[in-house]
């Protein structure tokens, strides 16, 4: 592999994008109109270059990356702060890969969908209270400028594998998205704003705790502390601080994700930031969630996890529900898809602590797809919304007759959000629920009947706002332009591609999944998948050659034939001294 | 155990000073002394440029002068801690060198804001012995008066600050707590606008300082009647032995940690903070809440390291109650302020209560943790002090928050840096705040102090939301009709505001070399 920092250099070019962004002349700059408006399409356009950049460059990652290589590539290890163990350390797994190229996929549809958005919020403004001063226009500028920094952080915060250098991220990333929303959201937005950053900033804070408990326990038994996620995983922890740094760290991620019950800033920060803002708030903050669960929770705490996995699979369940009935009840649209994505995320959360392959590979493939889809529906939504100036389902109606593709395509996003099958969320929300069932079946029929929910308020909302006669108010309704449809149509076609094909997305995700379980020392319960169990078995005895002699150490007592070797293969590979206390699959 | 000529020799010989050790000090305070005499003898005119050349002189001097000492062989040979020098009076040690040498720093750019020429942001009465409102009062302001005395003042109060947390014995300690506060009570009355308030910011400190001291004095008298000393080493030694009555000991470790804690500003010794922050000039204000601050954390690192050292389990729980009231209440009070100077004042005791956690670890970690927030914290906030004496209305500073509203769509980079500081008040990483409490976090949490470092971090979360607050107010609120303007500060006050942002960024990012000084500093503790 290159020596190439790809990782790092897809990072910083959305920073290098927003300096760029931030030397160009202010509003505050002399000049009419005219050439103000010329600024602010020369922000846009230097927005949206840098995006395609990234983007361009994070689809060399993907093409470069090698689905049965080593766990982590494009690896790259530098000292930040010695005095406190920390490292520069980067590095993707298939998880992190699939959700970089999600971010960096929904970057530049972001940029062109919000091309107006700060105009309008301005225009709005001013029309508002006429008998006041004009207000300055807010600016383009620092809204696109966030929006790169934000990508950066995006990057950064999947890419980390130093557990320091993820918590940097995970909380620099609140200050640009609480901006975005506080200063150019709309309605309640310095509420939501605030709300979106304290509840973040606690659950934050108490990670911190368990980040530095980690930290001091690697220092145990006179070894250098390490924030190292590759040293973290080996290390030895007791059942008891085990379950307390799981807490520190999921309580942090369940407030990310949100998991019911923490989610009551999802609905009020999504329905107050600009559609863009949202769809990046929806589509990749809230991954960072369940990500952080995958990666840290369970491969960090392993007896932890399992301990807890009885109570995250209830809240799971309850969220998946509680999200699609009140989702049922909402009049406002952003409200609404807010809340279908609390339904969302609790599938996510449910496949990932279900500990089987499928459950994990369709959680992982899902936030994909759910970034894809409910950014598709956030965008589209935010179009109609522009043009009507409503967030109410009820001041729409046949919207169809007047806008053909604006429906059409919204009816595409909204149901691939219900699974429909050759959309692309079917295929995880299957892979989720199919996982799931071979182990808690209980919560798998629940988890089912959120689907029907899903379908009453997709459709209910289709056919409220699209259907029927047409309002006065929306019969001049334009349709979609052509940088509206370029904005949309990558997103729509990548969720009918990945329903019809999913299979690049998974052969990138599962062999990362099959660490997470080895870590977590979780095996399918039932004869599992034939495909994946043939792929596994295909990847067991194609490494096992080639891995050195596997450490005498490995704990066989506690895992079968079949995984054995794939966890002495894993083990070997790490070449690792310490030994994780594993708990009883 | 102490290495100097006089303590040992039997008979009555000629004190061994060690001047070169005591430069530092000696500088400033000879800079003092020399500010006095042009005070007296040079012509009104000149005297404002003499002393900001003699005060920032002498200061940038004596920085230099502690790096030289620190740089020296001779002092740490053999693995030494450092010494004790000036008959066993003053500490020379890497802690103390490294406190001294932030001090002094800090002093530099707060005395570049006390410097501030411009008329209309100079925050010192023309004339502090005329009544306010008087007709004497007009006329100091329109003949352009001003009070240069601030900088001998300042001076001294720095010079003070440098003994306090070097003192070896407790006399020594007592006289630089003098030195150093009785020039602040005064600088704490001279604001320009609302003076009243000033003066009576000036008298509660005042009050309040005298009892403290007092406090202080008596458990001093205790402890020589314990240990027969006010040597630190020997009451650390007299409290290993052991044989004296503990009564003594511990009523003296109680009354010197309140004489010590209210300089400190930690819960219940808090009450003069607030109202001082808020009355005085806004620059000695930020003179107070940086370089008093870390020299009193100095001094009170020295007392319960070297003297108490030993008596960790004594101390440590009265220690855990007062880290916790600190930092609940200065949280949860700060959210109820509506001046942005009392809630800077609420913040810092708050952050006095994260730095108390460091000194509970009461291991190299704790004090290389404490070190390098008090650096961290110090710059920030004397940077957010200089952009209080920015925001103007007609009656002065802008000091209630809701006529920040929309500021930052007026002048969106001040706004943005008093954001940028408030942001590292609230720990947020990529800030120096953030790795500061890092450091004091991870110091407690390997001293055992978990439970602390929870009840920390709750405790930050409840002190996000009055910052983030401001923040609303001034990014996200429409601006007042008739609200306040930023004036163009002049060079002195911009530099200040740009040292201390270019700290807060810089020790965010790239803290290391900060770090392994202060860790450097911290790996031997004080000398005994």
């Amino acid at each position: 592999m290159s020596t190439f920092p790809w990782l790092t250099v897809a990072g910083a070019v959305p920073l290098i994008g927003a300096i760029a962004i931030a030397l160009t002349p202010g509003r505050s700059a002399a000049g009419s109109p005219a050439d103000r408006r010329a600024r602010d399409l020369l922000v846009k356009r230097l927005a949206l270059v840098f995006s395609l950049i990234t983007l361009a460059l994070t689809i060399v990652i993907a093409v470069k990356f090698r689905p049965g290589g080593p766990r982590f590539q494009f690896q790259q290890v530098y000292q930040w702060i010695p005095q406190f163990g920390v490292h520069y350390a980067v590095g993707v797994d298939g998880i992190a890969l699939v959700l970089i190229l999600m971010s960096t996929v929904l970057m530049p549809v972001v940029v062109l969908a919000s091309w107006n958005d700060v105009e309008e919020v301005a225009a709005g403004a001013t029309s508002a209270a006429p008998g006041k001063r004009a207000r300055r226009g807010r600016s383009a500028k620092s809204y696109f400028a966030m929006m790169l920094v934000l990508e950066t952080m995006m990057i950064g915060v999947f890419a980390a594998t130093d557990v320091f250098l993820f918590y940097v991220f995970f909380e620099a990333m609140l200050v640009p998205m609480y901006f975005m929303i506080g200063s150019y959201g709309v309605g309640q937005r310095q509420y939501a704003a605030v709300k979106f950053l304290l509840y973040s900033l606690l659950g934050g804070l108490l990670m911190l705790v368990a980040v530095i408990a980690l930290y001091v326990y690697s220092t145990h038994g006179g070894h250098q502390g390490t924030f190292l996620f590759t040293q973290l995983s080996h290390l030895a922890l007791s059942p008891t601080t085990q379950k307390w740094l799981f807490l520190g760290f999921f309580v942090a991620f369940a407030i990310k994700a949100p998991l019911w019950p923490f989610h009551t800033w999802l609905p009020d920060a999504a329905t107050s930031a600009q559609p863009g803002a949202a769809v990046l708030l929806v589509g990749v903050l809230d991954k960072v969630g369940t990500f952080g669960m995958i990666r840290y929770c369970l491969d960090l705490f392993p007896s932890a996890a399992h301990f807890f996995t009885p109570l995250v699979i209830v809240l799971s369940v309850v969220g998946i529900l509680y999200g699609a009935v009140v989702a049922i009840g909402q009049a406002d649209i952003k409200r609404l898809i807010a809340y279908t994505s609390v339904s969302h995320m609790g599938l996510i959360t449910l496949g990932i602590f279900a500990m089987t392959s499928q459950g994990q590979a369709g959680a992982t493939l899902y936030m994909v797809n759910h970034g894809f889809a409910t950014g598709a529906l956030f965008i589209l939504a935010g179009f109609m919304v522009s043009r009507r100036k409503s967030h109410l389902i009820a001041d729409y109606g046949g919207v169809q007759k007047v806008a053909p593709v604006l429906a059409g395509l919204f009816l595409v996003a909204g149901l691939a959000g219900l699974a429909l099958p050759g959309l692309s969320t079917f295929v995880s929300e299957f892979l989720v629920l199919v996982g799931t069932f071979t182990r808690y079946e209980a919560a798998a029929v629940l988890a089912t009947a959120g689907i029907i929910l899903a379908a009453i308020y997709i459709l209910w909302m289709y056919q409220r706002t699209m259907t029927g006669p047409v309002r006065a108010e929306v019969a001049n309704m334009p349709d979609l332009k052509a940088r509206e449809l370029w904005a949309v149509a990558p997103l729509i076609a990548l969720i009918v591609v990945l329903g019809v094909y999913p299979k690049p997305a998974l052969d990138i995700i599962n062999p990362a999944v099959h660490s997470t379980l080895v870590g977590v020392h979780s095996r399918d319960p039932v004869p599992p998948h034939p495909a994946s169990a043939q792929a596994r078995q295909a990847s067991t005895t194609s490494t096992a050659a080639s891995s050195t002699a596997p450490t005498s150490t490995a704990p066989t007592s506690t895992a079968p034939t079949s995984t054995t070797s794939l966890v002495q293969h894993r083990r070997g590979q790490r070449s690792q001294t310490l030994r994780k206390q594993g708990s009883s699959a | 155990m102490t290495v100097t000529v006089a303590a040992t020799a039997s008979t009555i010989a000629t004190p061994h000073f060690e001047w070169s050790l005591l430069s530092p000090m000696l500088l400033v305070f000879g800079a003092a002394l020399a500010g006095v005499l042009i005070e007296a003898f040079a012509p009104r005119d000149l005297r404002r440029p003499m002393h900001v050349v003699l005060t920032l002189g002498s200061l940038a001097g004596a920085f230099v002068l502690t790096v030289v000492l620190a740089a020296k062989s001779s002092i740490f040979a053999g693995g030494k801690p450092g010494v004790v020098a000036a008959i066993g009076t003053v500490g020379v040690d890497r802690p103390t060198l490294f406190i001294q040498a932030t001090i002094l720093i800090l002093a530099f750019v707060s005395v570049l804001l006390i410097a501030e020429s411009s008329h209309e942001v100079s925050s010192f009465t023309p004339q502090a012995a005329a009544v306010p409102g008087s007709a004497e009062e007009r006329e100091g302001l329109l003949a352009g008066l001003s009070h240069t005395e601030v900088y001998p003042l300042t001076l001294f109060a720095v010079g003070g600050m440098l003994l306090f947390p070097a003192a070896n014995d407790l006399l020594t300690m007592f006289i630089a707590l003098e030195v150093l506060s009785l020039p602040l009570y005064l600088l704490c009355g001279l604001a320009r606008r609302r003076r009243l308030l000033s003066q009576e910011a000036a008298m509660k400190y005042f009050l309040l300082g005298a009892f403290s001291s007092a406090i202080f004095l008596f458990g001093i008298a205790m402890l020589y009647g314990y240990a027969g000393s006010v040597q630190l080493s020997a009451i650390a030694t007299a409290a290993q032995s052991g044989l004296a009555s503990s009564t003594l000991l511990y009523a003296g470790i109680a009354l010197l940690g309140v004489g010590l804690l209210f300089k400190v500003g930690a819960v219940p010794f808090q009450a003069w903070k607030p109202d001082v922050y808020q009355g005085s000039p806004t620059p000695i204000t930020a003179l107070m809440a940086s370089c008093t601050l870390v020299s009193a954390f100095g001094a009170l690192l020295r007392v319960f390291y070297v003297a108490f050292g030993q008596l960790t389990w004594d101390w440590r729980p009265a220690m855990w109650a007062v880290a916790i009231v600190t930092m609940m209440v200065g949280s949860i009070i700060a959210i109820t302020q509506t001046d942005v100077k009392r809630l800077l004042a609420y913040s810092s005791i708050a952050q006095a209560g994260y730095i108390l956690t460091g000194v509970i670890a009461a291991n190299a970690a704790g004090l290389s943790g404490s070190l390098f927030y008090l650096a961290a914290y110090g710059f920030a906030t004397i940077g957010a002090f200089a952009i209080v004496t920015l925001v103007r209305d007609r009656a002065g500073e802008a000091a209630h928050m809701s006529s920040w509203a929309g500021l930052g769509k007026r002048s969106p980079l001040v706004a943005g840096v008093f954001a940028l500081f408030l942001i590292a008040f609230a720990g947020i990483p990529l800030t120096s705040g953030f790795n500061g409490k890092f450091a004091v976090f991870r110091a407690a949490i390997q001293g055992g102090a978990l439970p602390l470092v929870i009840i920390g971090v709750i405790s930050s979360a409840i002190l996000a939301f009055p910052y983030v607050r401001v923040i609303v107010l001034m990014f996200f609120s429409e601006p007042a009709a008739e609200g306040p303007v930023v004036v163009r500060p002049s060079a002195y006050t911009g530099l200040a505001v740009a040292i201390g942002a270019a700290a807060t960024v810089v020790l965010g990012i790239i803290p290391e070399p900060l770090l392994s000084l202060a860790s450097h500093a911290a790996s031997q503790l004080f000398v005994r």
